[in-house]
C-alpha cells in the first residue's frame, strides 16, 4: 500500500512483510526508530517473532548469528559505533554462511563524535564478506530489504546482506512509499529452507578451527560473490516482474548515453547527482549519473560496460581510507584498470558527518575534474578553521 | 574431512587439529616429588594433562600446546619445561 510514512517506518513495514524471524537489536542513532517500530509491531502481535532485547550491538549480531544458524530468518540493524562492535561479529556471520539480513542507517564514525549522515561505518566493514547494497530513497530501502533475504538465502549465494541507507537523509524523512503486502511478498519470498542447523540431534559445530580448508573458504565466499552479480540482476528482474517497478540490480545509469562526464556516488546523494548532470545537460554539457547500487559485490564488468564511452568520471564519497585515497574511487580505477581507454577516476570527499552538499558544491567538483585529474579532494572545507586549526594541529 | 560450506565441524571432529605442533616447548613430568594433588591437569587449559596411575601424570602431546601452566603451579616442583627442539 502506498502511504507517506518515516523511511525508518517503512523499513520496519519491509520486514515486517518478510516475516522475519528473529530480530536483535541495540538502540542507536539514526537507526533507532526501525527497531523501535519493530519492536512495537513485535509487541502489539502485528508480527510474529522474537525479539531479543540485547545489551550491545556485538550481542545483537551475535543473536542474529545464532538465530540464522537454527534456522530462523534473522534481522538486526545499526549505525556507526554500533557497526564497529559489531565488526568481529560480521565477519564471522559471512564466514559461517548465514543469510542474516541487516540496515546499516549510515553515520559517521567518531572521534570526534558526530551522529550525522556520512558512509564511513559499512564502508569500513566491506572486506567482511557480507554483499552491500545503497538505497537512493525510501521507496528503493524497502524493495532492497524485500530482495536481500531472496538474495542472501540462494543457495548460489548463501551470504549475508547489508542495506545501506543514508542516516536521516533516508531514515527520518517522510516520502510517498509503497509497502508490499505480506501476501505479495509471500509469492516472492518463500519461506527460509536451511541446508544445515544446529540440532541437538544431529550435533555441528560452526565457524570451528581450521588450517587445513582455511584459505578455501575465503575462496569460495569470493566465488559466491561473484555469482551474486548475476543473482542480485535475477532478484531485480524478478521484483520488477511481481511488484512492477525496477528497483536494485547492481548499478543504474542516468542519462548515461553519450556523457562525456559521468557523476558516481553511492546512496543518497544521487538525487542531487541527477539534478545536477539534468542542469549541466541542459547547459549542452555531455553529463550523466551512475548509481552504484551493489557495493560487494564490486559489479566491475558492469561498471567498464556503462563507463565504456565516458571520458571522465567524477565520484563523490562520503567516506576515506585515512591515510589512502577516497574509496569507492580506488575501486572504480581498480576495477577499470586493464579496459583499453577507460576513463579518468577523480574523487572528491563530500558530506563528511554531515556537511551540507549543495548542486553548488557538484558543480565546483565538476569544474575541477574537467579540468585535470583530482584525487580524494575535501570539498568545502572551512578555510577560516583551517588557519585557527594550523597553529594546533 | 567431509567438506559442507562454512567448514561445519562434525562431533569430535576438532580432533583433527593436532595442536601439539604450535609447541616450542613440553612439560616434563619427572614423577618424582608429585602428591598426587591434580592441580596440573585442573589448570590446563586444553584438557590434555591426564593420570597414568596415582601421583604419575603426563600429557597428550598430540595436543598440548607447551604453554607451560602446568609446571609454573606445580606446587612440588616436579613439572619442568624443556625445549622442543631438544625433543626433535
Amino acid at each position: 500500500m502506498r502511504k507517506v510514512v518515516e523511511g525508518s517506518v517503512a523499513i520496519a513495514e519491509a520486514i515486517k512483510a518478510v516475516r522475519a524471524q528473529v530480530i536483535a537489536a541495540y538502540p542507536i542513532t539514526p537507526q533507532t526508530h526501525i527497531v523501535q517500530e519493530l519492536s512495537e509491531l513485535v509487541a502489539n502481535g502485528e508480527l510474529n517473532a522474537e525479539f531479543v532485547r540485547v545489551e550491545s550491538e556485538h550481542s545483537a549480531a551475535s543473536a542474529v548469528l545464532g538465530a540464522s544458524a537454527v534456522g530462523a530468518r534473522a534481522y538486526t540493524a545499526s549505525s556507526s559505533q554500533g557497526i564497529m562492535l559489531m565488526a568481529e561479529v560480521l565477519f564471522n556471520i559471512a564466514g559461517m554462511r548465514f543469510p542474516v539480513v541487516m540496515t546499516t542507517a549510515n553515520r559517521a564514525l567518531s572521534a570526534p563524535i558526530n551522529i550525522w549522515n556520512d558512509q564511513q561505518d559499512s564502508y569500513s566493514v566491506r572486506d567482511a564478506g557480507w554483499i552491500q547494497l545503497y538505497a537512493e530513497d525510501n521507496q528503493e530501502a524497502v524493495d532492497l530489504h524485500i530482495q536481500a533475504y531472496r538474495i542472501a538465502e540462494d543457495l548460489r549465494v548463501q551470504l549475508p546482506v547489508m542495506v545501506c541507507m543514508d542516516g536521516f537523509v533516508l531514515t527520518h524523512s517522510y516520502e510517498p512509499v509503497d509497502i508490499p503486502e505480506v501476501e505479495q511478498v509471500d509469492r516472492f519470498l518463500p519461506p527460509y529452507r536451511p541446508t544445515r542447523t544446529l540440532d541437538p540431534t544431529a550435533p555441528r559445530t560452526f565457524g570451528t578451527y581450521a588450517e587445513e580448508g582455511y584459505t578455501e573458504t575465503r575462496y569460495a565466499i569470493v566465488q559466491a560473490m561473484n555469482r551474486a552479480k548475476g543473482v542480485i540482476e535475477e532478484v531485480a528482474a524478478e521484483y520488477e516482474h511481481a511488484f512492477g517497478r525496477y528497483s536494485g540490480g547492481l548499478i543504474q545509469g542516468y542519462r548515461l548515453e553519450d556523457a562525456e562526464m559521468v557523476l558516481m556516488a553511492t546512496g543518497s546523494i544521487m538525487g542531487l547527482l541527477k539534478s545536477v548532470a539534468d542542469d549541466l545537460r541542459a547547459e549542452g554539457r555531455k553529463v550523466g549519473a551512475l548509481k552504484l547500487v551493489s557495493y560487494r559485490p564490486f559489479p566491475t564488468e558492469a561498471l567498464a560496460k556503462a563507463l565504456a564511452g565516458a571520458k571522465k568520471v567524477a565520484v563523490f564519497e562520503k567516506a576515506i581510507s585515512l591515510g589512502g585515497t577516497g574509496i569507492l574511487a580506488a575501486d572504480l580505477r581498480s576495477a577499470l584498470h586493464g579496459y583499453a581507454g577507460s576513463a579518468e577516476v577523480s574523487s572528491f570527499i563530500v558530506g563528511l558527518g554531515g556537511k551540507d552538499i549543495t548542486p553548488d558544491t557538484i558543480r565546483k567538483a565538476v569544474e575541477m575534474a574537467e579540468a585535470g585529474y583530482v584525487d580524494s579532494h575535501f570539498m568545502e572545507l572551512d578555510e577560516e578553521f583551517l588557519r585557527e586549526a594550523a597553529a594546533v594541529y | 574431512m567431509k567438506v559442507t560450506i562454512g567448514l561445519d565441524g562434525e562431533p569430535k571432529g576438532s580432533l583433527a587439529n593436532k595442536t601439539g605442533s604450535w609447541r616450542s616447548s613440553r612439560p616434563i613430568f619427572l614423577q618424582e616429588k608429585c602428591t598426587g594433588c591434580r592441580l596440573c591437569e585442573m589448570v590446563c587449559p586444553d584438557s590434555v594433562v591426564f593420570a597414568l596411575e596415582k601421583k604419575k601424570y603426563t600429557t597428550d602431546l598430540d595436543y598440548c600446546k607447551g604453554c607451560g601452566i602446568c609446571a609454573q603451579e606445580c606446587p612440588v616442583g616436579d613439572i619442568v619445561m624443556a625445549p622442543e627442539a631438544d625433543h626433535a
